[in-house]
């Protein structure tokens, strides 16, 4: 394809606008973020002065640390039973022949459509009545049930890309079923793995709605949740500059995440769909 | 909640079954397939299976957390007093609205920066990475974002176009920024849903229509679109019931005040702050029908419409 000079202006232009879109809400939040506590009502773009103020005020509350505790930990215990749940059911579903498989497919899709707001309700209620409400266990079994369906499906996707020679050497070799997914799949499958574990951690990380039912206090209210219930460091602080500065915290590292992975993330997010 | 969308179904493996009697690998396979699945069969099922059933037996109930001594079975009264109510029925017009709305702009959208990146001569990396970023964003800060842009206070762009009534007091107003912030949020998984489906369509189509000289538009709507319907549908359909149980931005934008409550927000309202679980619950189960009717109207779409261009390799 021959580049003219009009094709580049055009695609610039393009480009910039694409970068503009994805950039500018992010560049609004740290800016405010950075303003004086007192220039937060200024109403103008950039920061008159820059200051860290907001972000001693946030994190010197142990509402926003324990937030950020709870959030980390919950969704890294979720997403690795999610996955080892999953990882089992994908190497089945693409390696092995057995009746009630289309079944699953539906039912994990079915789950995918689910909407969690029709069982809060219920698990709010059975929840407090078995103890498990406002604890890490209530928030990391809804979060493990609803990423299931995407991590089996992000997870089939990659291990219908294995070369199937080495899993029938393995069975030449007079492997059984079992050793030839332990030997064999699971280095091969590392990668993909890899990439339904971001998946799935991002989706416990952003979820709100189960976050607000299901916890009512520190002990393991999410960052999600604690943003919306924030305060400020009194009741007489107005919290924007703080709330901007927790939502900046905890955004910097998804920001890395997606800079390192992109590739990753976007095989996985279409690896599905490109098969179907 | 965006991220729950899985890629369409692969149908490849369905329907290869064995006529000859079991062998015994073949009985080993068929356990061992069995015992890996059960694992995440038996949690989705119970965590969704069994509250979905324990939510239609508290709809059916008078069930109200500051009273709980007057509990007791009152048959469809719920539903009844649900769907009598003008409040269920303008949060469902206004979820519509959300949901119509939005759906809408993220498609054009996410057409229009999934052929950016398809025909990107330069630059294609970057604006990979600049598209992630909202996916991988909190819904939440997202919508704190968009609120403090649009606030009346540190509000940036109400000074700068000097916007009086400012747009969160008022109804239209708080929709249009609520419907900013999911579009912005979503639109990425959907440029990215499109660019795989682009990336199907084989490229001596585009050459051979431009040698009898259609134009690009003439292509665009002649060739791609057509061809690449399964994969809009399939887009759509999650989209649209991600789309259907907006709560995050409008919690954080509104709380459904200026009448701009959402379903959800009406079924959060009535089972955790008003604490009644009865007719709560009686919203939960209506969403939940509403869910299963948008998904049966796509899934008979994509039944009927995928077997044309089917055909695709």
């Amino acid at each position: 394809m021959q580049r003219t000079g009009k094709e580049v202006a055009l695609w610039s232009i393009a480009l910039t606008l694409v970068l503009l879109y994805a950039l500018i809400p992010v560049i609004l939040i740290i800016s405010l973020s950075l303003k004086k506590p007192a220039d937060i009502g200024d109403g103008k773009f950039l920061p008159q002065s820059v200051s860290f103020d907001n972000y001693d005020n946030v994190f010197s509350t142990d509402t926003f640390n324990s937030a950020l505790r709870n959030s980390i930990g919950i969704a890294l215990i979720a997403t690795v039973i999610s996955i080892a749940l999953a990882a089992l059911a994908a190497y089945a579903i693409t390696r092995l022949e057995f009746t009630g498989k289309a079944l699953i497919l539906t039912g994990a899709l079915a789950i995918a459509m689910f909407p969690p707001i029709s069982i809060v309700g219920s698990l709010f209620d059975l929840w407090r009545r078995i103890g498990l409400f406002d604890t890490w266990l209530g928030l990391i079994i809804p979060y493990m049930t609803f990423s299931l369906p995407l991590a089996i499906y992000t997870l089939s996707a990659f291990f219908r890309e294995i070369p199937w020679d080495l899993d029938k050497a393995a069975q030449v070799d007079r492997a059984t079923p079992w050793q030839a997914f332990t030997k064999v799949m699971v280095p091969l499958a590392a990668p993909g793995v890899f990439t339904a574990a971001i998946l799935v951690f991002i989706f416990a990380w952003n979820d709100f709605l189960f976050a607000t039912v299901l916890t009512s206090t520190d002990a393991s209210r999410t960052v999600p949740a604690a943003l919306a219930f924030f305060t400020g460091a009194s009741q007489f602080t107005d919290p924007t500059g703080a709330i901007a500065a927790a939502a900046v915290v905890v955004t910097i590292p998804i920001i890395i995440m997606v800079l390192i992975f992109q590739r990753r993330i976007v095989a996985g997010l279409t690896a599905g769909a490109v098969k179907g | 909640m965006e991220a729950a969308a899985p890629p369409a179904p692969a149908a490849a493996h369905v329907g290869r079954r064995r006529k000859a009697p079991l062998t015994g690998r073949a009985r080993e396979e068929r356990r061992l397939g069995w015992m890996l699945c059960a694992p995440a069969v038996i949690a989705m099922v119970v965590v969704t299976g069994y509250p979905i059933v324990y939510a239609i037996i508290l709809s059916l109930q008078r069930y109200d957390l500051r009273f709980p001594a007057d509990k007791e079975f009152v048959g469809l009264d719920n539903y009844k007093t649900v769907l009598q109510s003008s409040t269920w029925w303008d949060d469902v017009w206004n979820t519509v609205i959300i949901t119509v709305v939005s759906v809408a702009l993220e498609l054009t959208i996410g057409m229009l920066i999934a052929l950016v990146m398809h025909r990107a001569i330069f630059g294609r990396g970057p604006v990979r990475t600049a598209v992630l970023i909202p996916y991988g964003i909190i819904t939440v800060v997202s919508a704190f974002a968009w609120r403090y842009a649009f606030d009346a206070g540190p509000g940036f762009v109400t000074h700068l176009l000097n916007l009086n009534p400012p747009p969160l007091t008022t109804r239209s107003g708080s929709f249009v920024v609520i419907i900013l912030s999911e579009v912005w949020k979503t639109t990425p998984f959907m440029a990215l849903l499109l660019l795989a489906g682009l990336a199907l369509i084989p490229e001596e189509l585009h050459r051979a229509a431009r040698v009898d000289g259609a134009s690009a538009v003439q292509r665009f709507f002649r060739i791609t679109l057509p061809l690449m319907k399964p994969a809009i549908l399939v887009a759509l359909l999650f989209r649209t019931l991600d789309a259907f149980r907006v709560f995050d931005s409008v919690f954080i934008m509104t709380r459904g005040a200026n009448n701009t409550e959402s379903v959800s927000i009406l079924g959060y309202n009535t089972l955790i702050n008003r604490v009644n679980l009865g007719l709560g619950s009686a919203v939960s189960v209506l969403i939940f029908l509403c869910v299963i009717l948008i998904a049966a109207f796509f899934v008979k779409a994509l039944g009927t419409g995928a077997s044309p261009t089917g055909g695709r390799a």
